[in-house]
């Protein structure tokens, strides 16, 4: 039990979980994998030059399909390269393959390969050949061999993951640098509603709709931004200038935040907007890794040097640990709690934006329950609710979890209300075990 | 001395080790029927986690407990409650908004099926009360009583379980004069009914009156014990710090220079009012009085933490705008707070984060913190000042109370503060780092700070100051130039304002 402990006591004990969450659902979801379209045409290709030593004559088949014409395609490409003699490729079905067959025997001429995707390998019509045709003997068929591999490790499915959470993740940089000044924020839910609004309200308003300009559009969600951060400077300055608790001043501006967005929007989604304002939300432009991943990691490396090397990050932890001493220290508390705030409101504002650009509209529907995920992804993070402690990767490592239990459940088909349940359960234990760790691995009953 | 089972406490070999300290070594204490024993030791001597085995809230790693001469093994601290050890913390034990009587009978409250017998609670109450001579209402919020009440609920509550053995960490330290002349009378019937007392104290004046015998703690090991007629405070400090010490204050002569700080006519509230002072280059200005006298509050003044609605400070001929504490440590005038715990560290931060946080001017370039060069010179420190620490991340909450106070003086030292202000300096601070900050306060006088030092300690306040200033009631009382002819005697009187007086 002992290496239990030291992995739970050090600051990112949660890698741990995360990684065994990873290792749990890469097993529950291994399957063969069928490839398709051009990479089954690449395997195939590796395969070929393995069975032969030199090259010879080869039919293509494949189905009338976009993947099939794309593995057709491709395949006919590689083999050409490698020096293949194609003496036609077949698209469709049994009837065309068994054309194609006839023509190549009928010419008279040799054939070494038949390279097809894996459903043809068994079609009466190849069988048949096989028995009638002497010739046919010499031929080999091959098609793309299928592998064994999770489908929870598929590259697209850990994109997927990182997208789904990316807004999520952004809003908890905010949130865990409230919780390590021992206070929390409820209203970064609603203020993604009124950012989304907001800035998709500007964009139609002021820039002409979906014919506005790029400057256009980086205006609007500037904008929204802006407010989404002086709301949170607002909230702020009830904590940090007339001692509010924070609860209490971040429940005020969620509901301020949410009437706002409505108001605004007239409870109606705003989608006037250009083609293009989708970009940050579904576009890929590094090596297909979606741009929302990309900023996220960028700010929580951002955040992370913030914290652990500068005076600001100093501060922070200072106010949350011990306001008074800090303050006595020379410390501007008040100004540190304001930034801190200010910063949170403008992160829930990029989150609107990106999340207007997800679904390429504003509405006032946006965030619903949002800030309980980002808290719970703070939580199960290691941050202490009490202040004073806490790492931001932590929090991404807090993101993950989620967001893996979420996706892992997805695909073994759990259904979302299970799904709810779970997800209450991992907050409870990480809660739980962030008390035993503080207790020194105690129970006192 | 016969056999071991007369003992009413005994504890054998207790061997206890945190992660890093051997906090307790093979320790042996025993203590009889009706006898006050005093326990003894510095800072991070190892009295408090033998005090927390026995009373159960630490299980000793190996070693035997017995009470009354049945061997104990206890998991939890209400065992060694049922056993008959109590003990009274510092820090009490008392929820605030139940009534005195509530808070005794708390967990054992005489009751039918969950109903409470309300009167014969407080019959009981009072009868306790009556027993140890307290005059509290058994109806009052606890939250209404003064320290020196919810010491007596405390052992109220002690003596409603049937408590033997009764454990004091350290119960004056809260206490006026007259209070602990009470309390001493209290453990004195308290031992006449057959109680063992075990009193736990740094002043030693009052082990002399109080204990029966005491034993002395060092690092962790019993180092001895002394009889009744041995107790001699020389020899007891001899003891504890394990050698010896020929003065407990190292007075310097010294010649004030030119006057650094003044303040004039500073008001706030009824706490401070009309008060003006001046503080020299080279000098120790103490400033006394009984606690709550304002002495607390004319510092902050001085130092932005509290804002003045009235009055001026001048530094060097300058006059200062005190908005916050970054004013006046911008301006060269720093505070150490009396309560450390709460005002001066950020105990779940390392000591060295502490350490930089008024100095991250000084160790950063554009926000950017140079942890090297911050490590290199808060080590420097630690050899200076002898600060006794595993590493530079140690959480401050680890360290003794003397080098907690170290810690805060070196953060203080690099900013290289012209006026140093000292609340309390060595208020639960062993003997031997007392002498360190005693020398160190020397040397900075030496060399032309300005030095404030706040103190109700009043050998303290004859022993290191140049200048004493009185005050009560949020005023000055009277202004003394430190002599052969100004005693303890003069300074109570003044303290209690028996004539204001200016010498």
């Amino acid at each position: 039990m002992k290496w239990i402990k030291t992995i739970f006591s050090s600051d990112y004990g949660m890698l741990g979980v995360l990684v065994i969450l990873c290792l749990f659902f890469s097993w529950i979801t291994l399957e063969e994998q069928q490839p398709e379209g051009v990479d089954a045409a690449e395997v195939l290709a590796l395969s070929v030059d393995q069975a032969f030593e030199l090259p010879g004559r080869v039919l293509i088949a494949g189905r009338k399909t976009d993947s099939g014409e794309a593995f057709t395609n491709r395949l006919d490409e590689l083999l050409r390269q490698r020096g293949w003699e194609v003496t036609g490729i077949v698209q469709g079905g049994p009837p065309e393959l068994g054309k194609g067959l006839r023509s190549s025997f009928d010419l008279n001429e040799s054939l070494d390969l038949l390279a097809c995707e894996k459903t043809f390998v068994k079609l009466a019509v190849l069988q048949n050949f096989q028995k009638a045709e002497v010739k046919m003997a010499e031929v080999l068929v091959m098609a793309p061999e299928s592998s064994f591999w999770p489908n929870f490790l598929k590259a697209s499915n850990l994109l997927n993951v990182a997208n789904q959470i990316a807004v999520i993740a952004i809003l908890a940089i905010g949130m865990t640098l409230i919780v390590i000044t021992a206070g929390i924020d409820l209203s970064v839910g609603s203020l993604i509603a009124v950012s989304a609004v907001l800035a998709t309200w500007v964009i139609r308003e002021w820039f002409g709709g979906d014919e506005a300009t790029v400057a256009g559009m980086i205006a609007g969600c500037g904008f929204a931004i802006l407010i989404c951060s002086a709301l949170g400077l607002f909230s702020g300055s009830m904590v940090a200038y007339f001692g509010v608790p924070p609860f209490v001043a971040t429940l005020g501006m969620m509901m301020v935040g949410s009437g706002l967005a409505y108001m605004l929007s007239g409870g109606l989604s705003i989608y006037q907007l250009p083609q293009s304002f989708d970009w940050l939300g579904r576009g890929d432009d590094l090596g297909g890794i979606p741009n929302a991943v990309v900023l996220m990691v960028v700010l929580y490396l951002l955040a992370h040097t913030l914290m652990s090397r500068t005076t600001l990050g100093r501060y922070i932890y200072a106010v949350g640990g011990n306001p008074e001493a800090a303050r006595l220290s020379g410390v501007p508390v008040k100004k540190i709690l304001l930034g801190v705030y200010a910063s949170c409101g403008a992160l829930a504002g990029l989150g609107g934006v990106i999340m207007a650009s997800q679904f390429k509209s504003g509405d006032p529907k946006y965030g619903l329950m949002y800030e309980l995920y980002v808290i719970a992804a703070v939580v199960v993070g290691g941050t202490s609710l009490s202040g004073g402690r806490g790492k931001v990767f932590g929090t991404l490592i807090g993101a993950f979890i989620i967001a893996v239990i979420q996706n892992g459940m997805n695909l073994t088909g759990v259904q979302s209300y299970t799904q709810k349940v779970v997800l209450g359960m991992v907050l409870l234990a990480a809660v739980l075990l962030d008390m035993l760790k503080k207790r020194g691995w105690k129970l006192s009953l | 001395m016969s056999a071991g089972n007369q003992y009413l406490l005994e504890l054998k070999g207790i061997e206890k080790r945190f992660p890093g300290v051997h906090a307790l070594q093979s320790v042996d204490f025993e203590l009889r029927s009706g006898e006050c024993v005093a326990l003894l030791g510095e800072n991070g001597a190892g009295k408090s986690t033998l005090i927390k085995v026995m009373g159960g809230a630490h299980q000793a790693d190996s070693g035997l407990v017995s009470v009354q001469g049945v061997l104990q093994s206890w998991e939890k601290p209400t065992d060694s409650l049922d056993a008959g050890v109590a003990i009274i913390y510092q820090e009490f034990n008392l929820v605030p908004g139940l009534t005195a009587a509530e808070n005794v009978f708390l967990g054992i409250e005489p009751s039918d099926f969950g109903w409470v017998r309300k009167s014969e609670e407080k019959e009981k109450v009072r009868e306790v009360f009556n027993r140890i001579g307290a005059e509290i209402n058994p109806g009052a919020l606890c939250d209404s009583l003064t320290v020196a009440e919810k010491q007596l609920v405390e052992i109220a509550k002690a003596l409603v379980r049937d408590a033997q053995i009764l454990v004091m960490d350290e119960p004056s330290a809260a206490l006026t004069k007259k209070e602990v002349e009470q309390l001493y009378l209290l453990i004195d019937e308290l031992k006449l009914r057959g109680i063992g007392v075990v009193y736990v104290s740094h002043r030693l004046e009052e082990i002399e009156r109080v204990a029966d015998r005491a034993i002395v703690m060092r690092d962790g090991a019993r180092v001895g014990e002394l009889g009744r007629e041995e107790l001699d405070r020389a020899k007891i400090i001899e003891m504890m710090v394990g050698r010896k010490l020929e003065n407990e204050f190292p007075k310097e002569v010294r010649t004030p220079g030119a006057v650094r700080l003044r303040a004039k006519n500073l008001n706030r509230g009824q706490k401070v009012r009309n008060v003006s002072l001046e503080v020299r280059a080279g000098e120790i200005l103490a400033l006394t009085g009984l606690v709550g006298a304002g002495r607390t509050e004319t510092v902050r003044l001085l130092f932005g933490a509290d804002r003045a609605d009235t009055g001026e400070v001048e530094l060097d001929g300058r006059t200062l705008q005190l908005g916050s504490p970054s004013d006046a440590i911008e301006a060269g005038i720093c505070l150490l707070t009396e309560d450390r715990k709460d005002q001066g560290l950020v105990l779940g931060q390392s000591i060295k984060e502490n350490f930089g946080l008024p100095n991250l001017k000084k160790f950063s370039r554009k926000g950017w913190v140079n942890r090297s060069l911050e490590g290199q010179s808060f080590g420097e420190y630690i050899k200076k000042l002898q600060i006794k620490v595993s590493g530079q991340s140690q959480l401050a909450s680890q360290l003794s109370g003397g080098n907690q106070q170290k810690v805060v003086l070196a953060k203080w030292l690099e900013r290289n503060a012209e006026i140093l202000i000292f609340d309390e300096p060595t208020r639960g601070i062993d003997v031997g780092a007392k002498f360190e900050i005693y020398q160190w306060m020397n040397q900075l006088a030496k060399a032309g700070k300005g030095i404030i030092m706040i103190s109700s300690e009043l050998p303290e306040v004859l022993g290191m100051s140049d200048r004493i200033l009185v005050m009560k009631e949020g005023q000055l009382m009277g202004e003394l130039v430190n002599g052969p002819e100004v005693t303890q005697e003069v300074l109570m009187s003044l303290a209690i304002g028996e004539h204001a007086a200016c010498l």
